[in-house]
């Protein structure tokens, strides 16, 4: 139904920008338009879609309330104040209306089965009818409004205006609906549990008893060993992409030949491609029994997960996004600052090191931030190589665990949405989108202190 | 010599070029890839004296200028044969070091590039990448001097610790200037430094041209013919890639000898 609602449209709007635009060229020959046929047309088909597709959304959404109730006032009144029970019986009213239900089916649930088939073909109808009535007024509207003076080319414009802002609203809208449900689900957490041990607490345990007389599942919510496991991983990924993506990028703008460059950069582009899946299993499979092998060789002793092994390979994984920014930014300073360093004498690599990469300096700092922030938000390669293990502990060679990892398996498998234990994953994530939106913000506030204006 | 020499009777504005040749050019080709950008280019340029370089756009002036620092040298692409000699000596010779030929031949270009740095530090960072300086207070005085030198103290002096790029196009100019005579070249080679600025830029750039010739060697590349005339000792005049004709900057306003200079400065083409 809705696939022939849209092809009617479409039909009609493809309609509506012809015959407009058909008139508006005949007129043209007795006299001046203010704008040129094409735009009394486009604005006639815009006119027609815009009020259609606002039509089959609200319609669509109020007939199915409709037919929700009056469904279910059929099947048994009752029902309409039975939350419980309410999703059910509908689901089931739905399944035997296209006949998917069972074959004992009770009375009841015939009669509301019937009630939903009669009404939704009925409010679907209707919904085609009022659209369609709209539409066609709508194009009749565009061809009486066709004149000399009609400002067609503006008011399309203006259209056009409105749609753009409407779909930077959807993505605003969809991020502080995120941030807000993120917001709500955390302060029932902190009904629960104490905001001080929370941000304090040096124990994460979050196993709590379902029935009273468990034992050994009191759960305890500090979240400092997740912040410092963390902490650990993001800062031994940054330290081996810092320098390698950083040089890399640097052996790539200023020194590799062009032919060299053209099949290079791709290459390492790929790698940001990896899956991080992929990835983690190579930690975990290749990079963690690697550390470990020679650190028992030395006569350390090595988990047989690590923050090491995860921290190089999600290193590894965020050289491109150090690599690509930095030669981006690299390159975009302008040569005559190079040349001029040239001219007085300067070598590459001092040109380089005194001129280049400070003019590029917030750009660089940006990368690194951007980078951090995805090793902060990194999963699966912990998940797979640093296991789970929430110890408190500043050792590489340690197992850790880190908020996302914590998030993750919390919420994997079936929840109650009222403990503790599964509300505590939006605090965590709470805490977390706190912690990369603030390093944003500082990236954002020194590329903006410390740019240099070049024309 | 017991009477006097011929040369000192020769008015300032008309050196002989021959007597004190700085820079020496002898049949010098470039090609940029597959085009052939200056065909056999010979040519004296005279010590502390002004010389410039003037012909249309694309005639291979500022690509002879970049060889005589060697500055097309960072161009993958660009091919130099020939000759050219400072002070007698090839430059182009492989055991010569072309960071320290740099030094020696300094460079201002077309649009003002100072670093993104205090006034200070463009001005100290050629003495400090050659070590000229042995201490804070040396330096300090090379700075304070090149920018006097430059005609910009007055203006800066309150303010050195402050971007060099926040300053106005003609001041940019002047620091770059003095940035580059910071390392006390021998020549000082610019390349239409004044076509980014206004007409009371330019007039202070050309007083200062003027003044700096008592001590170095300038080559200038300009579009402007009434610039060439106001700031030169010499000028030479490019045609698709040749020298055409080179003298005294008075001979060749109001007597060349060539059909194509004349076109050229009365304004027949270009």
């Amino acid at each position: 139904m809705t696939g022939f609602y849209y092809a009617l449209m479409v039909a009609l709007a493809l309609g509506a920008y012809f015959l407009v635009r058909g008139r508006a060229a005949a007129l043209a020959n007795g006299q001046t338009l203010h704008s040129r046929p094409s735009y009394h047309g486009l604005l006639a088909a815009a006119q027609v879609i815009l009020p259609m597709i606002l039509i089959h959304f609200a319609g669509s959404v109020l007939a199915a309330r409709f037919v929700e109730h009056q469904a279910l006032v059929a099947m048994d009144p009752a029902l309409l104040t039975d939350e419980l029970r309410r999703g059910a019986a509908f689901r089931e009213i739905r399944e035997f209306a296209i006949g998917r239900g069972a074959a004992n089916a009770t009375q009841a649930l015939q009669a509301g089965a019937a009630m939903y088939a009669y009404l939704s073909a009925l409010t679907n109808w209707a919904v085609l009818g009022l659209g369609l009535a709209v539409g066609i007024a709508m194009a009749l509207f565009s061809l009486r409004s066709i004149s000399g003076e009609f400002r067609a080319r503006n008011r399309f414009e203006q259209v056009v205006r409105y749609l753009l802002m409407a779909c930077a609203t959807v993505a605003v809208i969809t991020t502080i609906g995120i941030v807000f449900s993120v917001l709500f689900e955390t302060f029932r957490f902190f009904q629960k549990v104490s905001p001080i041990d929370f941000l304090f607490g040096t124990h994460w345990s979050p196993q709590t008893a379902i029935r009273a007389d468990q034992v050994g599942s009191s759960g305890s919510f500090g979240m400092v060993p997740l912040l410092v496991g963390t902490l650990l991983i993001s800062t031994i990924a940054i330290l081996v992409a810092g320098p390698i993506g950083l040089f890399a990028a640097i052996y790539m703008a200023e020194y590799a030949s062009p032919k060299f460059r053209a099949w290079a950069k791709p290459i390492l582009e790929i790698l940001a491609g990896i899956p991080t899946v992929v990835l983690g299993f190579f930690a975990a499979l290749t990079v963690a029994p690697l550390i470990r092998e020679v650190g028992t060789s030395l006569g350390l002793s090595v988990a047989s997960e690590s923050a090491l092994a995860a921290g190089l390979v999600m290193g590894i994984m965020i050289v491109p996004f150090v690599s690509s920014l930095s030669d981006d930014v690299i390159t975009a300073v302008p040569q005559s600052l190079r040349d001029g360093s040239f001219g007085m004498g300067a070598t590459r690599s001092e040109t380089i090191k005194k001129v280049v990469l400070p003019a590029a300096l917030p750009g660089i700092v940006s990368a690194f931030m951007l980078a951090i922030s995805r090793a902060v938000g990194e999963t699966m390669i912990v998940v797979m190589a640093a296991g789970l293990a929430a110890n408190l502990s500043f050792n590489p060679l340690d197992a850790v665990t880190t908020f996302t990892v914590q998030i993750k398996t919390i919420l994997v498998g079936d929840q109650e949405f009222d403990s503790a234990k599964t509300l505590a994953a939006f605090a965590l994530g709470f805490v977390l989108f706190f912690f990369t939106l603030t390093l944003n913000v500082i990236a954002l506030a020194i590329v903006r202190k410390y740019r240099e204006q070049y024309d | 010599m017991s009477f006097a020499s011929p040369m000192i009777q020769e008015p300032a504005s008309v050196p002989e070029p021959a007597v004190a040749a700085k820079v020496a050019a002898r049949n010098v080709n470039v090609h940029y890839a597959e085009k052939h950008a200056l065909k056999d280019v010979s040519v004296d340029i005279p010590a502390r004296a002004v010389t410039s370089f003037i012909g249309p756009s694309g005639c291979g002036k500022s690509t002879f200028l970049r060889c005589i620092n060697r500055m097309n040298d960072t161009i993958p692409i660009c091919r130099v044969t020939g000759e050219i000699t400072i002070d007698g000596k090839d430059i182009y010779d492989s055991r010569l070091d072309v960071v320290l030929l740099r030094a020696r031949v300094g460079m201002v270009f077309q649009k003002p590039n100072p670093f993104p740095k205090s006034i200070y530090e463009n001005v100290a960072y050629g003495p400090r990448l050659h070590g000229m300086a042995r201490n804070k207070t040396e330096l300090d005085e090379i700075v304070v001097n090149s920018l006097k030198r430059a005609s910009l103290f007055e203006e800066v002096k309150d303010r050195l610790q402050e971007s060099g790029t926040g300053l106005s196009g003609g001041q940019q100019q002047r620091l770059c200037i003095a940035r580059a005579i910071a390392v006390s070249p021998e020549v000082i080679l610019m390349d239409e430094p004044c076509s980014a600025l206004d007409p009371i830029a330019t007039a202070k750039i050309e007083e200062l041209i003027d003044e700096l010739r008592s001590n170095f060697t300038i080559v200038i590349v300009t579009h402007s013919m009434q610039q060439a005339a106001r700031v030169s000792q010499r000028t030479a005049f490019f045609h698709l890639g040749s020298l055409v004709e080179e003298g005294s900057t008075e001979q060749i306003f109001t007597n060349p000898k060539d059909k194509r200079t004349q076109d050229y400065i009365t304004g027949r083409f270009g």
